[in-house]
């Protein structure tokens, strides 16, 4: 470990401290405003572990999500809470294998029309299993977790996913995801097998997302396959995590703080428009921020760096 | 006495109507260093395709050290111990250099990680003449100093047999002694090569044998001064008349 | 026998949506997820023509049609050939082009649910029963396909026959090569967006007469047009016919066999054998 890897890992570590700490300080509004500040920062940032190296644009958010949820549902009378959690993202991870296994052989486009629907497709097959072989529509979750509690198990879970990534991009895995990312013609002349590392990542990704939707299941306390799969927090997922920028690990989190802050406040306002509003944010990544904002700067501050040394030059 | 270390028999590859290889049989001792010429679009670089698993064949067979590989992917070829450069240079232009030669070297028959692939990376670099250029990315490179780290990730990869596209396109003539000097030093320390080329300076000073193929079939095999006087090959070359 | 019949008359107003998708990602290779609401909003478009003017939505085609034309021709003119002429790779256009999509069908889609609302509509064209081979459809059902059909053979005649139909369908093949031969890529590409969104619209005013619509049903229908596409490979005309009238089958199966609930679930279980086994498509040739 080099010695500024040393000191953002101290950095982290002491800002998680402050925030484990803080559900006692505060509570009502700005706990539910952590806690959703808190789930969209896990959710973007286990998306960014796949589509970011990737750049394969994933909307299986929700289904994975749903599928957490689901497992908590299934299991709270028999197991503990925090080993349903595991489950879910085994559950997670199994899911993204079957998905990835059938597409991400094949084009890119394919996976992303795919991942589209799944999330509907998921919750046509449960709410199909629910009501026609187990004969009722939704299931309880009677825990006695409050919004504290979901809050640090979210940050647990936020810790886990940035540890992760990082060991991901040290080890052969996310070496074999840059050589992909820079040319999948000579990936796979030099022994990578392209496809199986994508699905791995998509494995972890689609577990971490899983868990996430394990941890939320308490906060809806009733389960039904509408809430559990709701498309529009794929959609949501890839704004956010955009607008901060997928290159890095730590990109979406600049997106998340603002955007959940504004869109808590456009659905409480304006309900009505809040597609409208979606939709001219993902214009606006697409045609002003294509890098999203931490890209935005690093191109401003690799201007600056390179002005800098043509000057430097010059004086030589 | 062992057998040919890569064997290719009766290969054919055909895309719809358009037969770009039909029928070639030629091995391939170890050590040895083998020319694959002929003119423009006679099925030399599809048949190195072939080779390095990028195209499976339609018929035919392809042997490496007796076991078949012909129709694995070119990932599974790799580890088996076949390396390549390419006619269009492909170079990884995000990465630096040393990290572009890593690349040869994690996941293929060399299986390195870690100090061990930098290790070799940095020598192999050194032995095409870039240790200086060692942690330029790859986009502020010159046409051929890409060509020199295709060259050394090729090599890192610890291939029994490599595939040479045209490596030697493009250099000038300072450059192309440079690199035929380096190519017979490779050979010398026992490595197996095929080489497309057209630089026929070099195919005289380099191959043992060539290869000849013309409109996908192989027309000519043999010592490489007797195939180049052979009429069949002039007239290939020349046209019929 | 009943369920086919059914099938392949919810089939041919799919193919019309299809077709106007598979121009659009064909031959201008931009992969419009929008396309959805250009249906829907023909829907409404048939419906309110229909119930504030009494137009019959078989004459409002002739107002829909050059309408969707033009709007898909203004989006692509002014959104997407920005992105065509920035983009360094396909697969760079890919992700912009889809993001960039996306965000015109929540546009859409918001803009619509506020003037609408979410609420469903219907009106009543034609719901006379039609004898056919001893069993009774609605009458709508079979003049939406009878449209649906000419619409197609229009447009087969178009791109098969006349001159700029085969430039066409020189750029769906290989943009490059169209160029050498003095074909205005970018033009084409634009006209093909268009006459691709005016397809679609077709296909949303001929839907109008026989099916509940309402705002926000775009998503949806656009996910089965681009399975069809894919289905029968891209830029093929008679595969996207083809594979249409296959999903509308399935789907009637299914929805009359096991659980209306199902039909997107039979939708992708067609689609994962496709891209198990066919993945260029039911009829296109190897890859290479």
């Amino acid at each position: 470990m080099t010695r500024s890897e040393g000191l953002t890992l101290f950095t982290a570590a002491a800002a998680f401290a402050a925030l484990a700490a803080l559900p006692f300080v505060t509570e009502g509004f700005y706990l539910t405003l952590a806690v959703n500040m808190a789930l969209y920062i896990a959710l973007c940032t286990a998306w960014t572990l796949f589509s970011g190296p990737t750049h394969l644009v994933s909307l299986a958010t929700a289904a994975f999500f749903g599928i957490g949820t689901y497992s908590v549902a299934i299991g709270i009378e028999i197991l503990p809470f925090p080993l349903l959690i595991l489950c879910g993202g085994v559950a997670g991870a199994l899911f993204a294998a079957l998905v990835g296994a059938a597409t991400l052989r094949v084009s890119g486009a394919y996976f992303v029309i795919f991942t589209l629907g799944l999330a509907e497709l998921t919750r046509q097959v449960v709410a199909y299993l629910q009501t026609k072989v187990f004969g009722s529509m939704g299931l309880f979750v009677l825990t006695d977790h409050g919004e504290g509690d979901l809050f640090r198990y979210l940050l647990g879970l936020i810790a886990a996913i940035f540890l992760v990534g990082w060991l991901i991009g040290r080890a052969r895995l996310g070496f074999a995801m840059r050589v992909i990312g820079n040319d999948e013609v000579v990936a796979r002349h030099f022994g990578i097998e392209v496809a199986r590392s994508k699905v791995i990542l998509f494995m972890v990704s689609g577990a971490f997302i899983a868990m996430v939707g394990a941890i939320m299941a308490p906060r809806y306390a009733y389960i039904e396959p509408q809430s559990a799969f709701n498309p529009t927090m794929s959609f949501l997922v890839v704004i956010m995590a955009l607008l901060g920028g997928t290159r890095r690990l730590w990109g979406p989190l600049v997106g998340v703080v603002p955007f959940t802050i504004v869109a808590d406040f456009i659905s409480a306002n304006f309900p009505d428009h809040f597609n409208v509003i979606i939709g001219l944010a993902f214009l606006a990544v697409v045609y002003l921020l294509k890098d999203g904002v931490t890209g935005a700067i690093e191109q401003a501050l690799g201007r600056r760096r390179r002005a800098a040394s043509v000057t430097g030059e010059g004086r030589a | 006495m062992s057998g040919p270390i890569l064997e290719v028999a009766s290969l054919s590859k055909a895309f719809g109507g358009l037969v770009a290889v039909n029928d070639v049989s030629f091995a391939l001792a170890e050590g040895e260093l083998l020319g694959l010429i002929g003119p423009n679009g006679s099925g030399k670089t599809t048949t190195m395709n072939l080779v390095s698993g990028a195209l499976a064949p339609t018929a035919g067979e392809i042997r490496l050290d007796g076991a078949p590989i012909s129709g694995l992917s070119p990932s599974v070829i790799s580890r088996a111990g076949v390396a390549r450069t390419f006619q269009l240079v492909r170079v990884l232009p995000g990465m630096t250099a040393v990290e572009n030669v890593v690349a040869g070297a994690v996941f293929s028959r060399a299986g390195l990680w870690g100090v061990a692939a930098e290790a070799t990376a940095r020598r192999l670099l050194g032995r095409v003449g870039l240790e200086e250029r060692a942690e330029l990315p790859l986009s502020a490179m010159t046409y051929i100093d890409q060509k020199r780290v295709e060259l050394a990730r090729a090599l890192a990869a610890d291939p029994r047999v490599l595939l040479l596209d045209e490596w030697l396109a493009g250099l000038n003539p300072t450059e192309l002694q440079t690199a035929i000097e380096l190519l017979k030093e490779i050979h010398a320390d026992g490595m197996t090569i095929i080489m497309v080329e057209h630089v026929m300076d070099a195919i005289r000073s380099l191959c043992d044998r060539c290869v000849v193929m013309n409109t996908g079939a192989k027309i000519a095999e043999g010592d490489t001064a007797a195939v180049l006087a052979d009429p069949h090959v002039m007239a290939a070359y020349l046209g019929d008349e | 026998m009943e369920i086919l019949i059914t099938g392949v008359l919810l089939g041919g107003t799919y193919a019309l949506i299809a077709l106007g998708l598979t121009l659009q990602y064909g031959v201008a290779r931009i992969m419009n997820l929008a396309n959805g609401e250009t249906l829907v909003a023909a829907c409404f478009g048939a419906w309110l023509l229909f119930t504030a003017a009494q137009i019959s939505p078989l004459w409002g085609l002739l107002i829909i049609a050059p309408l969707g034309f033009v709007a898909n021709g203004l989006i692509y003119a002014g959104l997407l050939r920005p992105l065509v002429r920035r983009a360094v790779t396909q697969g760079a256009l890919e992700v912009d082009a889809i993001l960039a999509t996306f965000g015109l069908l929540f546009l859409f889609e918001g803009a619509m649910h506020l003037i609408f609302g979410g609420s469903f509509f219907n009106y009543q064209f034609l719901a006379v029963p039609f004898e056919l081979l001893g069993e009774s459809y609605a009458l709508n059902r079979v003049v939406a396909f009878a449209a649906a059909a000419i619409i197609s053979v229009l447009l087969a005649f178009f791109l098969y026959r006349t001159r700029f139909g085969t430039a066409i369908r020189a750029v769906a093949v290989d943009p490059d090569a169209a160029r050498l031969v003095a074909i205005d890529v970018e033009f084409v590409a634009l006209f093909a967006f268009a006459l691709g969104g005016a397809i679609t619209a077709c296909g949303g005013a001929l839907l109008s007469t026989f099916y509940t619509f309402e705002a926000s049903m775009g998503g949806i229908f656009m996910i089965k047009a681009l399975i069809i596409v894919i289905m029968g490979g891209v830029g093929d005309v008679r595969g996207a016919v083809l594979a249409a009238l296959i999903l509308g089958v399935i789907e009637t199966l299914v929805a009359s066999l096991v659980d209306p609930g199902l039909t997107l679930t039979a939708t992708y279980g067609l689609f994962v054998t496709i891209l198990l086994f066919r993945p260029q498509g039911l009829f296109g040739g190897a890859a290479g």
